[in-house]
């Protein structure tokens, strides 16, 4: 077997393309993560549960030694992994799952209002069923308030959800608090971790988690697979969404992709050994371009708390320029934006509004998302094309004009459209 | 999304960027839209005494097609009387630049503008 080479120089920085930033949407699979992968294709495609021969065999070998490595970055047993199609399906399975299974004895939900779509809409769903749901607020810096927290959870709640970092602000809410308050309260607890995973030390034991949604592409692990972690002592039942021949404990019937669980296995095994390094290296780079945006610029704003977050991640409103037509003015980037005209709703950010945000300082926010693959040049440029375009903007921006002036935008009357 | 060139080109190479003298009486200003809705429009026009629209300048906060509606209206109202530049249609504009449906409320804007800054300028001389 050959073994692929990939130059990783050349990752995110191919010849005429954006620079990467955007790491909380995607990240691109480690080129060690795809060398394990490519034999599981081809030579060895055999299928996992076949156990009357040797290409079974050896799938179902490959796929429990991804298990186990998913496990160990969690502080897990492999016997608690459930494979998925990735954290939208986990998500939906933990709670659809419990809140199902539960139905007779408990019907309320606890979750928080800046939680990923793929909570909320479950929520709303299971709402519709007959849960009712409490969506607890976030302070300003877009963490729970855990006394809130305390007091929203009740003898009817069946299960908490709350996210391990927000995918926009990067965030980190504090899991161990939160778990040592489900435990007592006798709630289970189920954390979105796909933005957490490889970022974050995670132990399900010390932060008494209950159930844990994993994702493969957001950890340099291919797309199509995460992994729910489900607590076995005390144990955790769940009503599975997807039936069949009772694969995964009878949790999620369906073939594994012997590929994908490898690959989502060798990123794990990765960001275990590299996750300090790595931290520090992203701290780096965030400080560098914070600093280096701050030199030239007057009027910006990192929203979400700047202590409890992954380095990975800024969120940063500039006033009086709107986010779409900045990332116009960046085509040099590949980034996003909170912005009312990036979405399909024409609504500004969710997320930074329950923060207290303004409207239209929700307008002006670009989210920098960066990784394993960023070098400091990346992040100089970015400084150098961000300062332009938004001196640029601000030159035509009414806004700016105003501010300048000494006008109070605020003081005038709009004529909402 | 993917613009047009005719967008692309107004947000790249914007005409008639700036501001004029907003008190001098042959200048009527147009502001419209709101911080909170992601776009505001600054349009103004510079009026002979001919009643000709001899000069326009714009400041946009918003999106490219924001940017390129405003940038665009100003090219067309140079050269114009007051009604001719009063009959211009959001749909002309949009048309023009090939706005997708979810920014014609751009074009919409930048129709009210002109609009606003024409009733500015009226306004100033209603005791002429």
């Amino acid at each position: 077997m050959s073994a692929i080479s990939i130059d990783k120089s050349l990752i995110g920085h191919a010849p005429g393309d954006p620079v990467y930033l955007d790491y909380q949407a995607t990240t691109p699979c480690d080129p060690r993560v795809l060398d394990k992968m490519l034999p599981w294709f081809t030579l060895r495609f055999g299928n996992p549960h076949s156990r009357n021969h040797a290409y079974g065999w050896a799938a179902e070998e490959a796929v429990e030694l991804a298990r186990e490595q998913v496990a160990a970055i969690i502080g897990a047993d492999s016997k608690e992994i459930i494979f998925t199609s990735g954290a939208t399906e986990s998500n939906n399975l933990a709670l659809r799952g419990a809140a199902l299974f539960n139905k007779d004895r408990k019907n309320h939900i606890v979750t928080v209002v800046t939680e990923h779509k793929c909570v909320l809409d479950t929520c709303r769903h299971l709402e519709q069923e007959g849960f009712s749901v409490t969506y607890l607020p976030v302070q300003t810096n877009g963490l729970i308030d855990l006394a809130q927290l305390e007091a929203a959870i009740t003898d009817q709640t069946v299960i908490v959800s709350v996210m391990g970092v927000n995918n926009e602000i990067g965030v980190i809410q504090p899991l161990a608090e939160i778990g040592a308050i489900c435990r007592k309260k006798g709630a289970l607890f189920h954390t979105d971790c796909a933005q957490a995973v490889g970022k974050i030390p995670l132990d399900v034991n010390a932060m008494n988690i209950d159930l844990m949604s994993i994702s493969g592409h957001k950890i340099y692990g291919p797309k199509g697979i995460g992994a729910l972690y489900v607590r076995r002592r005390p144990r955790v039942r769940l009503v599975p969404m997807i039936t069949g021949g009772g694969q995964e404990r009878g949790f999620r019937s369906g073939t594994l992709p012997t590929p994908l669980c490898v690959g989502l296995g060798e990123a794990c095994a990765i960001a275990k050994v590299e996750m300090v390094e790595e931290a520090a290296h992203l701290k780096f780079l965030s400080q560098r371009l914070l600093d280096g945006l701050k030199a030239k610029l007057p009027e910006i704003y990192v929203n979400g708390d700047l202590e409890h977050r992954i380095p990975g991640n800024l969120n940063i409103s500039f006033a009086f320029v709107e986010g779409e037509g900045l990332m116009m003015g960046v085509k040099g980037l590949a980034v996003s934006s909170g912005s009312a005209c990036t979405s399909a709703s024409l609504e500004p950010s969710y997320v930074l509004r329950a923060l207290g945000v303004d409207v239209e300082m929700a307008h002006t926010s670009l989210r920098f998302g960066f990784g394993r693959f960023t070098t400091e040049a990346d992040i100089d440029y970015a400084i150098d094309h961000v300062i332009e375009a938004v001196s640029h903007l601000r030159e035509m921006s009414p806004l700016w004009e105003m501010h300048l002036a000494g006008v109070d935008i605020k003081s005038i009357q709009w004529a909402e459209h | 999304m993917a613009y047009s060139e005719k967008v692309l080109d107004h947000y790249e190479h914007p005409r008639n960027v700036g501001s004029l003298a907003t008190d001098e009486t042959d200048v009527g200003t147009g502001l419209v839209g709101a911080p909170a809705c992601g776009d505001v429009m600054k349009l103004q026009i510079k009026v002979s005494a001919e009643g000709i629209i001899e000069d326009a300048k714009f400041k946009t906060f918003g999106c490219g097609s924001a940017i390129a509606s405003s940038s665009l209206v100003t090219e067309w109202v140079k050269g114009k009387t007051l009604d001719e530049a009063a009959q211009i249609k959001n749909t002309d504009i949009a048309q023009e630049l090939a706005l997708p449906p979810v920014k014609i409320h751009c074009s919409v804007l930048a129709e009210d503008a002109i609009k606003a800054a024409i009733a500015d300028y009226r306004k100033k001389h209603a005791h002429d």
